[in-house]
């Protein structure tokens, strides 16, 4: 009412909104009585929720003071919405302290591990120093290398880069290692890992093998008290027989610095977090590897529930896969490394030393020809190992008895060759009409700057660079090889065949009751008739 | 995710190792802005990358006012030269799922159905085309099924108006820390098939404007899901990859209005991943 401008007096409408002239005259009462009932609709919006305390009056002055500070646009469209925050808002100052207390730990402590990685010891002035006079630093240039494959698109964020770059430094100054490397990022399902890959210094392997071996030497002997005792307590009992099944021989790992030991791998879920060193390992493991697939779940105690099953657990399966992929996608460009002149070319070469005198080809030859690229790794053999080795040779911790049964045994077993160590990566299989390797530059459009980028098809998320003297390669995936089927998981045993069947041990049906009288009957008048024969003998006589 | 937001985004999604070079960043933050000139699109997404093997495809995303409706899609071999896409049908999807393997990286490369599925072949052969699939359609239909099966938003990003159309919520804020650890506070962002089939308990706690789409806790496998719900930097950035389409990262800054998805991978399902869990 009365709000529709100045009427005119020829409008109709003039004089209405004069008080005592609206049209609604009848139904408003007098002054007196509109006080009052405004006083009691003021009283009924004032009055208290029972269910949640507060009144419609003050939510309103709550809702419009608001708006009248915020000024949104359209705000009749969000007028429900507005209305819910600020009953949100009502109940959050009540629950306040304890949810301080819930939100606040998972990020200030993780900023705070961040933190730690930027302080710098107060001994490490000296250590500076040594690294000098030693020569070349063990730390690697990870910044420099992320910032080529970020020419390629390939890399993390560059404060995660910072902080591994970070986290290295404090590797280095707790273990003893000659040489470092940032091997990848594997991914996981609830956390991921980031792996180093590193050369200890000669002496310290040593002894943590020595230490090892200790360890198992006291544990066997207990074993063999422990024996003893119970041997003695069972010769009274009668004992079941023992099963005459000898598993196949255990094809023994290859040696710390050989082979697909030749690295120690070091893992953490995140920059800050405490490095983690992998076993090394055993060609049981890889070859079951090859068999599975599964997703890590980033800690690395958790079983792997597979079949067939996994010799170990989530540690062993990530330094299994992590071998594969170094096996199978560790490249660098042709001639940068040789084999060392001095020494007699064996088929197993396993080393390798930089070449002075190579020539880094230019980038577009790189990109065309895969015949540019070598492979600086081992591949693994179908057997597990870089380095085939018969297992029936294996047999001195066999008793004597053992010894005669497997040479009869012994099956043929056949000499297992991969490919020798510097080969070119176009002799890779391609998958159907997939090829191995992809090979792309960095830019088309700035060619004399570009670099030469080399992505794998068959383990998806293995990048490798080269730009000049330098290369580099690096992983970042889930840890999974490509398949263009499906995953077949192999399938159980076939159940176990009974004993054939002989004519010493095939059912018979036993004879009927009538059938062992007739017997029994036959048998008697067989007697009866013997006798009575000896009888006439005897009476001849 | 969207054009706008790309530098921030990108370093959020890195976790996973896979972004784009600083050329192609640069080339993006070009040719985005003038694919919404020329399309009139309100809103421009960079969908994400689809390797194939001797190149790659870019996928941008462009909507109109109601956020819901078909979304046009356009590809690009180098990030400047934008080609539309034609809307994905019902036959494609159907083709696109026999056809296996990675993408060539040629959009002209024309898959012999002949060999892979001779039934479909013979209906194509019979309704007069020919029995091959084109990558380019190929593409189309894979971008799609991906945005249905994992194209994932916030709960209370988007609001439904009463008049059926779908626009962000001005007054979202950003899922707080304890929500966004669960899988129910995200939704698949295409039409719902789920709603229906709850029980009128459960619909009466539905809010109608918010709660429109299917969340993601009914994806199977049950139990763990196709998702991998991560906390980095401490719990502030939530980032969810999806085990069903490896590749597809959505990230979510807590208490802010940040949140997108991208994809980088091969373009190929994860037919493997009840055994791989």
């Amino acid at each position: 009412e009365g709000g529709h401008g100045p009427y005119q007096p020829h409008e109709p409408g003039y004089g209405l909104d004069q008080p005592g002239y609206s049209p609604y005259e009848d139904e408003i009462p007098d002054a007196q009585a509109r006080m009052l009932a405004i006083k009691n609709a003021k009283a009924y919006l004032l009055k208290t929720s029972t269910k949640s305390g507060l009144n419609l009056y003050d939510h309103f002055a709550t809702i419009l003071t608001k708006i009248l500070d915020e000024q949104p646009a359209n705000t009749v469209d969000i007028i429900e919405t507005i209305s819910q925050d600020v009953k949100w808002a009502q109940f959050r100052k009540k629950m306040d302290t304890l949810r301080d207390e819930h939100l606040i730990p998972p990020t200030f402590e993780a900023a705070e591990k961040c933190k730690a990685l930027f302080i710098k010891e107060a001994g490490e002035e000296e250590h500076e120093e040594l690294d000098e006079e030693m020569g070349e630093p063990a730390l690697p240039n990870v910044m420099e290398t992320a910032f080529y494959f970020e020419q390629a698109g390939i890399g993390l964020s560059k404060d995660e880069c910072y902080y591994i770059f970070l986290a290295f430094k404090n590797l280095i100054s707790v273990q003893p290692i000659q040489t470092c490397r940032f091997w990848g990022k594997i991914l996981g399902l609830e956390m991921n890992y980031i792996i180093a890959e590193v050369q200890l210094r000669e002496g310290e392997e040593e002894e943590e093998e020595r230490e090892g071996e200790e360890e198992e030497t006291v544990a066997e002997e207990k074993e063999m008290g422990e024996g003893e005792e119970e041997e003695e307590q069972k010769e009274k009992e009668p004992e079941p027989p023992k099963s005459t099944y000898k598993p196949p021989p255990e094809i023994p790992k290859e040696a710390n610095g050989t082979g697909t030991n030749k690295y120690v791998y070091f893992v953490c879920n995140e920059p800050g977090k405490p490095w983690v060193k992998l076993p090394p390992v055993t060609p049981a493991q890889i070859v079951c590897a090859r068999q599975i697939k599964k997703f890590f779940t980033g800690r690395l105690d958790a079983p792997i529930v597979s079949f067939p099953p996994f010799p170990g657990n989530e540690a062993n399966y990530l330094r299994a896969q992590i071998a594969r992929i170094s096996a199978g996608t560790h490249v660098s460009p042709t001639g940068f490394y040789q084999f060392p002149e001095d020494e007699e070319e064996e088929e197993g070469g396993d080393t390798y030393e930089e070449n002075p005198e190579f020539e880094p080809p230019p980038v577009a030859e790189m990109v065309e020809s895969l015949a540019m690229w070598a492979h600086h790794v081992k591949g693994i053999l179908k057997q597990g190992r870089c380095v085939w080795i018969n297992p029936a040779q294996k047999s001195e911790e066999d008793e004597e008895e053992g010894e005669e049964e497997e040479e009869e045994e012994e099956e043929e077993h056949q000499e297992e060759t991969g490919q020798p160590l510097l080969t070119l990566i176009s002799e890779d299989e391609g998958m159907k009409n997939i090829p191995a390797w992809t090979a792309q530059a960095s830019t088309n459009l700035i060619p004399e700057y570009s670099i030469a980028i080399l992505q794998s098809n068959r383990w998806p998320g293995a990048y490798a660079f080269a730009s000049g003297r330098k290369f580099e390669n690096i992983y970042f995936g889930w840890g999974h090889k490509y398949s263009p089927e499906s995953h077949t998981p192999a399938l159980p045993p076939p159940a176990e065949a009974e004993f054939p069947s002989e004519p010493g041990i095939t059912e018979a049906a036993d004879p009927t009751v009538e059938e062992e009288l007739a017997f029994k009957a036959a048998q008697e008048e067989a007697l009866a008739e013997a006798e009575e024969e000896e009888e006439e003998e005897g009476e001849d006589d | 995710m969207e054009a706008l937001s790309l530098p921030a985004a990108l370093s959020l999604v890195a976790g996973g190792g896979a972004g784009l070079s600083p050329e192609l960043r640069a080339a993006l933050g070009a040719s985005l802005p003038l694919l919404q000139r020329d399309y009139r699109f309100e809103r421009v997404w960079f969908w994400g990358c689809i390797q194939g093997v001797r190149g790659a495809y870019y996928i941008a995303q462009g909507l109109g006012p109601d956020r819901a409706a078909p979304r046009s899609r356009l590809y690009s071999l180098n990030c400047l030269d934008w080609s539309l896409l034609t809307p994905a049908t019902e036959e494609m999807l159907a083709l696109a799922e026999e056809v296996k393997g990675r993408f060539q990286g040629d959009p002209s490369f024309e898959y012999s159905l002949a060999e892979i599925n001779p039934e479909a072949a013979a209906r194509l052969v019979q309704s007069g085309k020919e029995p091959v699939m084109k990558e380019e359609a190929r593409l189309i239909a894979t971008i799609e099924q991906i945005d249905r099966a994992v194209g994932i938003v916030p709960r209370g990003a988007f609001v439904k108006t009463p008049l059926g159309s779908v626009h962000e919520n001005r007054h979202f804020e950003g899922l707080s820390l304890v929500e966004a650890k669960k899988l129910s506070s995200y939704f698949h962002f295409t039409e719902p098939t789920d709603l229906k089939n709850k029980t009128l308990l459960e619909k009466a706690d539905l809010d109608p404007s918010t709660d429109f789409l299917n969340s993601l806790e009914h994806d199977i496998p049950q139990g763990k899901g196709s998702w991998s719900i991560q906390l980095e930097k401490g719990g502030s950035v939530v980032v969810l990859r999806s085990l069903l389409w490896l590749g597809l990262t959505f990230y979510h800054v807590p208490m802010t209005k940040q949140f997108g998805y991208v994809y980088f991978g091969t373009g190929e399902k994860n037919l493997d991943l009840p055994f791989m869990l």
